[in-house]
C-alpha cells in the first residue's frame, strides 16, 4: 500500500521581550538559576499578573506579517497541571480567543514549486521553567528563570506532507520572527522549539489516522529526521497489522528513535477556565494599522524585490533572503558595488563558504558588506581579476586592514603597462613555437592554452583582456 | 479610651490627650488579657507596633496629621506582610514568613497607622463560622460559646472586644459582613475593583473583595480613603476616582428610595432578627426614606452559582501550594506524586480541600457547561436583577444573616454552613458594594443590617449606614464582658 | 450526575489530593450533597444568557516592558523546603 503523512506542527517561539510576560523581571537567557526569579514568577501567594505590551504588539505583529486575522478581544485562559516547573499550577494561555487568528504562510519546495500552508492560530502564552535531572542527591532541581517568559506558540493546519516541507515552513516561521525582530528563535537554545503531529493514512484517503505528538526536537535537521523516523514507524506498525496509539513521544536524535513519553494512566485534562485575574485585551484598528506600519519588507517579498530589481534567479533571491541579515548585507555589498550579480555570487559562494567554513555567523565575519563591496569595485575597475579577486579575499579573512592596502602590499595589482605584457607574450611565443604554428594553421582553441602560460608567467597578475589580445596581433 | 472610634481616636491624638504609643500600648495589654479567650490575633507585632506608634508621635511632632496617624489596627492574615508571618490560617502557611507588603497594608503603612498584628481566620477564607481555621476557632465577644462569624472572623472579634481601633477583612461570599453582623460592628464590603488585591492570598479572584471592619460607619469611609483607588500591580483594580468618603456622610436622606428585597424577609429568616431590621428600617422612614418592595427573582440561585464559582477559581488559586517553593512539604515524600499528595492533603484542612475537590469537578472534561459556565449565566441573571432593582430605588436594605451567631460546633453540614451567606453571596457575583451595621438585638446578640448600593456608590452607601448611626446606638454596644474597665 | 468513589479517585488524582480509603465514603456523600445544592440552578433556562466572567466591565491594562524587579534568589529561598546551588530540588522528576 502507499501511504501518506499528514504533518501539523506546534513551534514555540520565545518572544524578546526586556521582561517577562506578567511581570517586571527581567528575561534574559543564560543567567544564574533562579536569579530571574521574583515573587510573581515563584507564584507567591497574592502575587497577581499584569501584561507586557511588547509581547501583545510581538504578537499582533506576527499576525500581521501571515496575513492573520488579528483578534480584538482575546482572553487569557488558566490551563491546570502539576508539575514541578510549573509554579502557580497553572499556565496562563489562550483557548478560544487567540490574539492570531487564521493566516498562512507560503513554502517554496526544491522542484521551485511554491506552497500555502495554514496557520491556524497563534497564541500568547507563559514558559514553564527547567527540571533538572542531574543527581541532586536523588532530587531533580528546578530553575525558574524562564518560567514566565512570553511565547508565541504558532499552531500549523494539518497541511504539511512531508518532512521536507516541515522544514521549509519552520525555516519560514523562523525567517519571518527574526525579520519582525520578535525572537531570536535559536531552537539549540530553546528559544524556537517545535512538537510535530503526525499521522499517515493510504494515499488518496480522506480520512486522518490515529497521530502521534514527537516532542524535544531541537534543530532543522532533527525535525526533518524526526518525522521521517515516525513516519516509517507508523508503516511498520500498520504494516505488521497493528495500530498507532495517540501519544507523546520523545524523539532521540542520537540514536534516530522515539519512545512514549508520558504515563497514559492518568489522562491529562486541563481544566482550561478564563483567567479571573486578567481582564480581556481589547484592540482596535488604530493600534492594529500603526503595528502595520512597522512592518519591514518580508522574506517573500524581498525575494521577488531581488529578482526584479537586481535581475536575481530566484534561487539566489530565496537564498539571500533566508536571513534579514544576509539579505541587507547582500544589499549593502549591491549597492555599494554597483553590480548586484557579482554581489550575489561572491555573497552566495566565497562568502557563504568562509562562512560554513569557519561556523561563524555574518555578524562575526571578518569581512563586512562595505569591504566585499570594495574588493568587487577593484575587479570592476580592472585593478584585480576576478581570480586574484579569490586571493584577495582569501586575504580579508586573515587580515583586517583596507582592501587596496591588500592589494598594493601584496603586489597583487593586475599588471596593464603593454611594455610588460608585451615582453611575457614574446617569452610565451618563443617558448612554445609548436603551439604558436597550430594557431597560425587555424586552430583557435590553442590561444586559450597561451593565454593561460602567459598568466601564469605574470603570476596571475596580468590583464587577460590585453594579454589575449598582443598574442593574436603578435601570431597574425 | 480602648472603645472609641477612629474619627474620635484621631481627634484625641491631634489634640495630644493621647500619644500612639500610649494608646497601642493599651490595645496590647488588652490583647495580652484576651486573646488566649477569643483567639482573635494569631501573630501579634508588639515591639514593631510599639516603634511605628512612636514613629506616628514623632510624624505628629514635626507637624503632619493624617486622620489614621497613629492608630491601632489589626490585618487579617490573608494580608501578606513583609517579615511577618502570613499563615492565612492554614498549616499549608504557617512557616511562611512574606516577602513583601500587599498594597492594602502599604498604604496603611503610608498613612502611618500602627500594625499590631495579624488576625485569625476560617482557612484560606473559607467557611462562615472561622471554625476551619488551624489556629482553632475565634470565639464571639458576645458570647464565647458562639462563632464570630467567618472567614473575617478574628477582625471582627477583636473589634467588639476593643483589641484594636480598626481592622481589615476580605469578603468573597460574605466574610466581612456575616462576621460584622454577628459580633455587632461595622463591615464594608467595597465594589469589586474598588481596592487592590495585590498581596492577597486569593481565594477566588473574581469575588474577592478586602475592606474595612471598623466601629462606625463613619470610620469605615476613613479607612476606606486610605484603602481605595488604583493599582497598577492589580489587574482586576478600577481606575475609578477615589472620592473622600466621608464628604458625603451627613447628606440628608430625604427622599432616598430604599428597596426591600421580598427574597432577603422570606422562609427562613429568624422572626426576631427580622422585626430587628423592621425597626430599622422604620428610622430611616423617619429621616425621610421610602421603603419599596424589589424583587431579586434570582437570589435563590446564588448560593449554588456561587459553589461553582468559588470553588472553581479556588482549585486553581491553590495549586501554587504544592510544597516546592514555600510553605509546607510532607516529610520524606517517596517520590513527586507523593511529596504533591501529602504536602496538600497534610497542609490543607477539610473545608479547603473540599472546595478543592468541588472546584475540580466543575471544571473537569464533560461537566465544564453543565457547572462552570451554567454558574456564569446564573451570574448575569444576579447581576441583571440588581441593575434593574437600582432602576427603581438607591439602596437595597435587609438582613446580613438569617439569624444570630450561632453556636460553636453547631454546623457539622457545608451545605447549612453554605446556606448561611444567603443574603450576602450575591452581592459579591454581582460586584456589589455591600455593608453590615448593627442594627439591634435579638436574645442578646447582635444582628446585622445588609445595605447594598450600584457598582462604586460607597459614598451613598456610607451615608446611609452614618445617617442610621447618627440616630441610633446599637454600633456603640458592646458585650458586657468586653466593656472597658470589666 | 451521580457523584460516585471513582469519580472522587478521578478528582483528587487531578487536584493532587490523597483522600485515604476511611475518607472516601464521608468525602463522596459531603461532595454529592453539595452538588445537589449546586444542581439547583439547572431548573432555571440559560439557554439566551450570555456568561459573565467577571463582575468589572473593564478590559486588561498593560505594562511597559521595563524591568522593574532585582534578584532576590537567596531571601526568597529562604522560604523553600529545600534548596541546592540555587536550584528548588524536588523528589525526581520522570517524564
Amino acid at each position: 500500500m502507499e501511504w501518506e503523512a499528514v504533518i501539523g506542527l506546534e513551534v514555540h517561539v520565545s518572544l524578546s521581550t526586556n521582561t517577562k510576560l506578567f511581570s517586571g523581571t527581567a528575561s534574559i537567557f543564560g543567567a544564574e538559576p533562579n536569579t530571574e526569579a521574583n515573587i510573581f514568577d515563584l507564584a507567591m501567594p497574592g502575587t497577581l499578573p499584569v501584561l507586557n505590551k511588547e509581547a501583545l504588539r510581538m504578537a499582533v505583529k506576527f499576525g500581521l506579517a501571515i496575513d492573520a486575522e488579528i483578534g480584538k478581544r482575546s482572553v487569557f485562559d488558566r490551563k491546570n497541571y502539576f508539575y514541578p516547573d510549573l509554579p502557580k499550577g497553572y499556565q496562563v494561555t489562550q483557548l478560544d480567543f487567540p490574539t492570531v487568528g487564521k493566516g498562512s504562510l507560503t513554502i517554496s519546495l526544491e522542484d521551485g514549486s511554491e506552497r500555502h500552508i495554514g496557520v491556524t492560530r497563534a497564541h500568547i502564552e507563559e514558559n514553564a521553567g527547567k527540571s533538572l535531572h542531574e543527581d541532586f542527591h536523588g532530587m531533580s532541581g528546578i530553575d525558574l528563570n524562564r518560567s514566565g517568559e512570553p511565547l508565541l506558540e504558532i499552531v500549523s493546519e494539518p497541511e504539511i506532507r512531508n518532512a521536507k516541507e516541515a522544514v521549509a515552513y519552520l525555516k519560514k516561521l523562523h525567517a519571518i520572527v527574526r525579520y519582525l525582530d520578535i525572537s531570536d528563535a535559536i531552537m539549540a537554545q530553546g528559544s524556537m522549539r517545535c512538537d510535530v503531529n503526525v499521522s499517515i493514512r493510504s494515499k488518496g484517503s480522506t480520512e486522518l489516522g490515529t497521530r502521534t505528538e514527537l516532542k524535544n526536537i531541537n534543530s532543522f535537521r532533527f525535525v526533518e529526521k524526526a518525522i521521517n523516523s515516525e513516519i516509517q514507524r507508523q508503516q511498520d506498525v500498520l504494516e505488521d497489522g497493528g495500530t498507532v496509539i495517540q501519544e507523546t513521544r520523545r524523539y532521540d536524535a542520537e540514536r534516530d528513535t522515539s519512545s512514549p513519553m508520558r504515563s497514559k494512566e492518568f489522562a491529562n485534562d486541563y481544566r482550561y477556565f478564563p483567567e479571573p485575574d486578567l481582564l480581556p485585551v481589547e484592540i482596535d484598528d488604530t493600534y492594529i494599522e500603526a503595528i502595520r506600519a512597522t512592518l519591514p519588507e518580508l522574506p517573500d517579498a524581498k525575494s521577488a524585490r531581488f529578482v526584479s530589481e537586481y535581475g536575481l534567479s530566484d534561487y539566489d533571491a530565496g537564498v539571500l533572503t533566508a536571513t534579514r541579515e544576509m539579505a541587507e548585507y547582500f544589499e549593502t555589498v549591491a549597492r555599494s558595488s554597483g553590480d548586484a550579480k557579482m554581489a550575489a555570487n561572491w555573497v552566495t559562494g566565497d562568502l557563504q563558504a568562509a562562512l560554513n567554513k569557519n561556523n561563524w555567523d555574518l555578524a562575526e565575519s571578518p569581512i563586512q558588506a562595505e569591504r566585499l563591496a570594495r574588493l568587487i569595485q577593484r575587479i570592476k575597475d580592472d585593478t584585480i581579476s576576478g581570480k586574484i579577486g579569490k586571493t584577495v579575499f582569501e586575504a580579508m579573512l586573515e587580515d583586517g586592514s583596507d582592501v587596496d592596502q591588500i592589494i598594493e602590499s601584496r603586489g597583487l595589482k593586475q599588471v596593464t603597462d603593454s611594455g610588460a605584457i608585451e615582453s611575457l607574450v614574446d617569452e610565451v611565443i618563443t617558448n612554445h613555437p609548436e603551439q604558436v604554428q597550430q594557431f597560425r594553421d587555424g586552430k583557435e582553441a590553442v590561444l586559450g592554452f597561451l593565454v593561460g602560460q602567459a598568466m601564469k608567467l605574470s603570476q596571475g597578475k596580468a590583464n587577460p583582456g590585453q594579454v589575449n589580445q598582443l598574442l593574436r596581433e603578435k601570431m597574425q | 479610651m480602648i472603645e472609641k472610634t477612629v474619627a474620635e481616636l484621631s481627634g484625641s491624638l491631634s489634640r495630644g490627650d493621647i500619644s500612639s504609643v500610649e494608646l497601642t500600648q493599651a490595645y496590647l495589654d488588652r490583647i495580652n488579657q484576651y486573646n488566649s479567650t477569643l483567639n482573635a490575633f494569631v501573630t501579634v507585632c508588639e515591639e514593631s507596633a510599639l516603634t511605628q506608634a512612636a514613629q506616628a508621635d514623632t510624624a505628629r511632632a514635626d507637624g503632619l496629621t493624617s486622620p489614621l496617624l497613629g492608630i491601632p489596627l489589626a490585618h487579617k492574615d490573608i494580608f501578606c506582610t513583609s517579615g511577618i508571618k502570613t499563615s492565612c490560617g492554614s498549616k499549608m502557611l504557617h512557616n511562611f514568613i512574606a516577602p513583601y507588603d500587599a498594597t492594602v497594608v502599604s498604604r496603611f503603612n503610608d498613612a502611618g497607622a500602627v500594625m499590631l498584628g495579624k488576625t485569625n481566620m476560617d482557612e484560606f477564607a473559607m467557611g462562615s463560622s472561622n471554625e476551619t481555621s488551624y489556629f482553632g476557632p475565634v470565639k464571639n465577644p458576645w458570647d464565647t460559646d458562639r462563632v464570630p462569624g467567618g472567614s473575617s472572623g478574628g477582625s471582627a472579634a477583636a473589634i467588639a472586644a476593643d483589641l484594636c481601633a480598626m481592622a481589615t477583612g476580605t469578603d468573597t461570599g460574605g466574610s466581612i459582613r456575616q462576621p460584622a453582623a454577628f459580633c455587632g460592628i461595622t463591615g464594608l464590603k467595597p465594589s469589586y475593583g474598588r481596592i487592590s488585591r495585590w498581596g492577597m492570598i486569593a481565594f477566588a479572584s473574581s469575588l474577592d473583595q478586602a475592606g474595612p471592619i471598623c466601629k462606625s460607619a463613619e470610620d469605615a469611609a476613613l479607612m476606606l480613603n486610605a484603602m481605595a483607588g488604583l493599582d497598577t500591580k492589580d489587574s482586576t483594580c478600577a481606575d475609578v476616582p477615589v472620592e473622600d468618603y466621608t464628604a458625603d456622610l451627613n447628606n440628608s436622606l430625604q427622599g432616598l428610595r430604599i428597596g426591600i428585597p421580598r427574597q432577603h424577609f422570606a422562609e427562613g429568616l429568624s422572626p426576631e432578627v427580622e422585626q430587628a431590621v423592621r425597626e430599622a428600617l422604620g428610622v430611616y422612614e423617619k429621616l425621610g426614606a421610602q421603603l419599596i418592595d424589589i424583587d431579586l427573582p434570582n437570589n435563590h440561585l446564588s448560593v449554588s452559582a456561587y459553589y461553582v464559582v468559588a470553588p472553581a477559581e479556588a482549585s486553581a488559586n491553590l495549586s501554587r501550594f504544592d510544597g516546592v517553593r514555600y510553605g509546607y512539604r510532607c516529610d520524606n515524600p517517596v517520590d513527586l506524586e507523593d511529596m504533591y499528595k501529602r504536602s496538600r492533603s497534610e497542609g490543607f484542612g477539610d473545608e479547603v480541600k473540599r472546595r478543592i475537590m468541588v472546584g475540580t469537578y466543575a471544571l473537569s472534561a464533560g461537566f465544564y457547561d453543565a457547572y462552570y459556565r451554567k454558574a456564569q449565566k446564573i451570574r448575569r441573571l444576579i447581576k441583571q436583577d440588581f441593575n434593574a432593582a437600582f432602576q427603581q430605588v438607591d439602596i437595597i436594605i435587609g438582613p446580613t444573616s438569617p439569624h444570630t451567631a450561632f453556636t460553636l460546633g453547631a454546623k457539622t453540614d457545608p451545605v447549612a454552613m453554605y446556606l448561611e451567606d444567603i443574603y450576602t453571596i450575591a452581592v459579591n457575583l454581582a460586584g456589589l458594594p455591600g455593608m453590615s451595621v448593627p442594627a439591634g438585638l435579638a436574645d442578646g446578640l447582635p444582628v446585622g443590617m445588609h445595605l447594598v448600593a450600584s457598582d462604586f456608590a460607597e459614598s451613598l452607601l456610607l451615608n446611609v449606614a452614618h445617617q442610621f448611626q447618627l440616630n441610633t446606638d446599637w454600633h456603640r454596644l458592646r458585650a458586657t464582658a468586653f466593656e472597658e474597665g470589666h | 450526575m451521580a457523584f460516585d468513589k471513582t469519580e472522587v479517585e478521578k478528582v483528587a488524582q487531578l487536584a493532587r489530593l490523597h483522600i485515604s480509603h476511611t475518607e472516601k465514603d464521608e468525602v463522596t456523600g459531603r461532595i454529592t450533597d453539595i452538588l445537589a445544592l449546586i444542581d439547583q440552578m439547572q431548573s432555571v433556562d440559560t439557554d439566551a444568557v450570555a456568561p459573565l466572567a467577571h463582575p468589572l466591565d473593564i478590559t486588561q491594562r498593560l505594562r511597559e516592558d521595563d524591568v522593574t524587579e532585582s534578584n532576590r534568589r537567596d531571601e526568597l529561598q529562604q522560604l523553600a523546603p529545600e534548596v541546592d546551588e540555587g536550584l528548588y530540588l524536588v523528589p525526581k522528576v520522570i517524564e
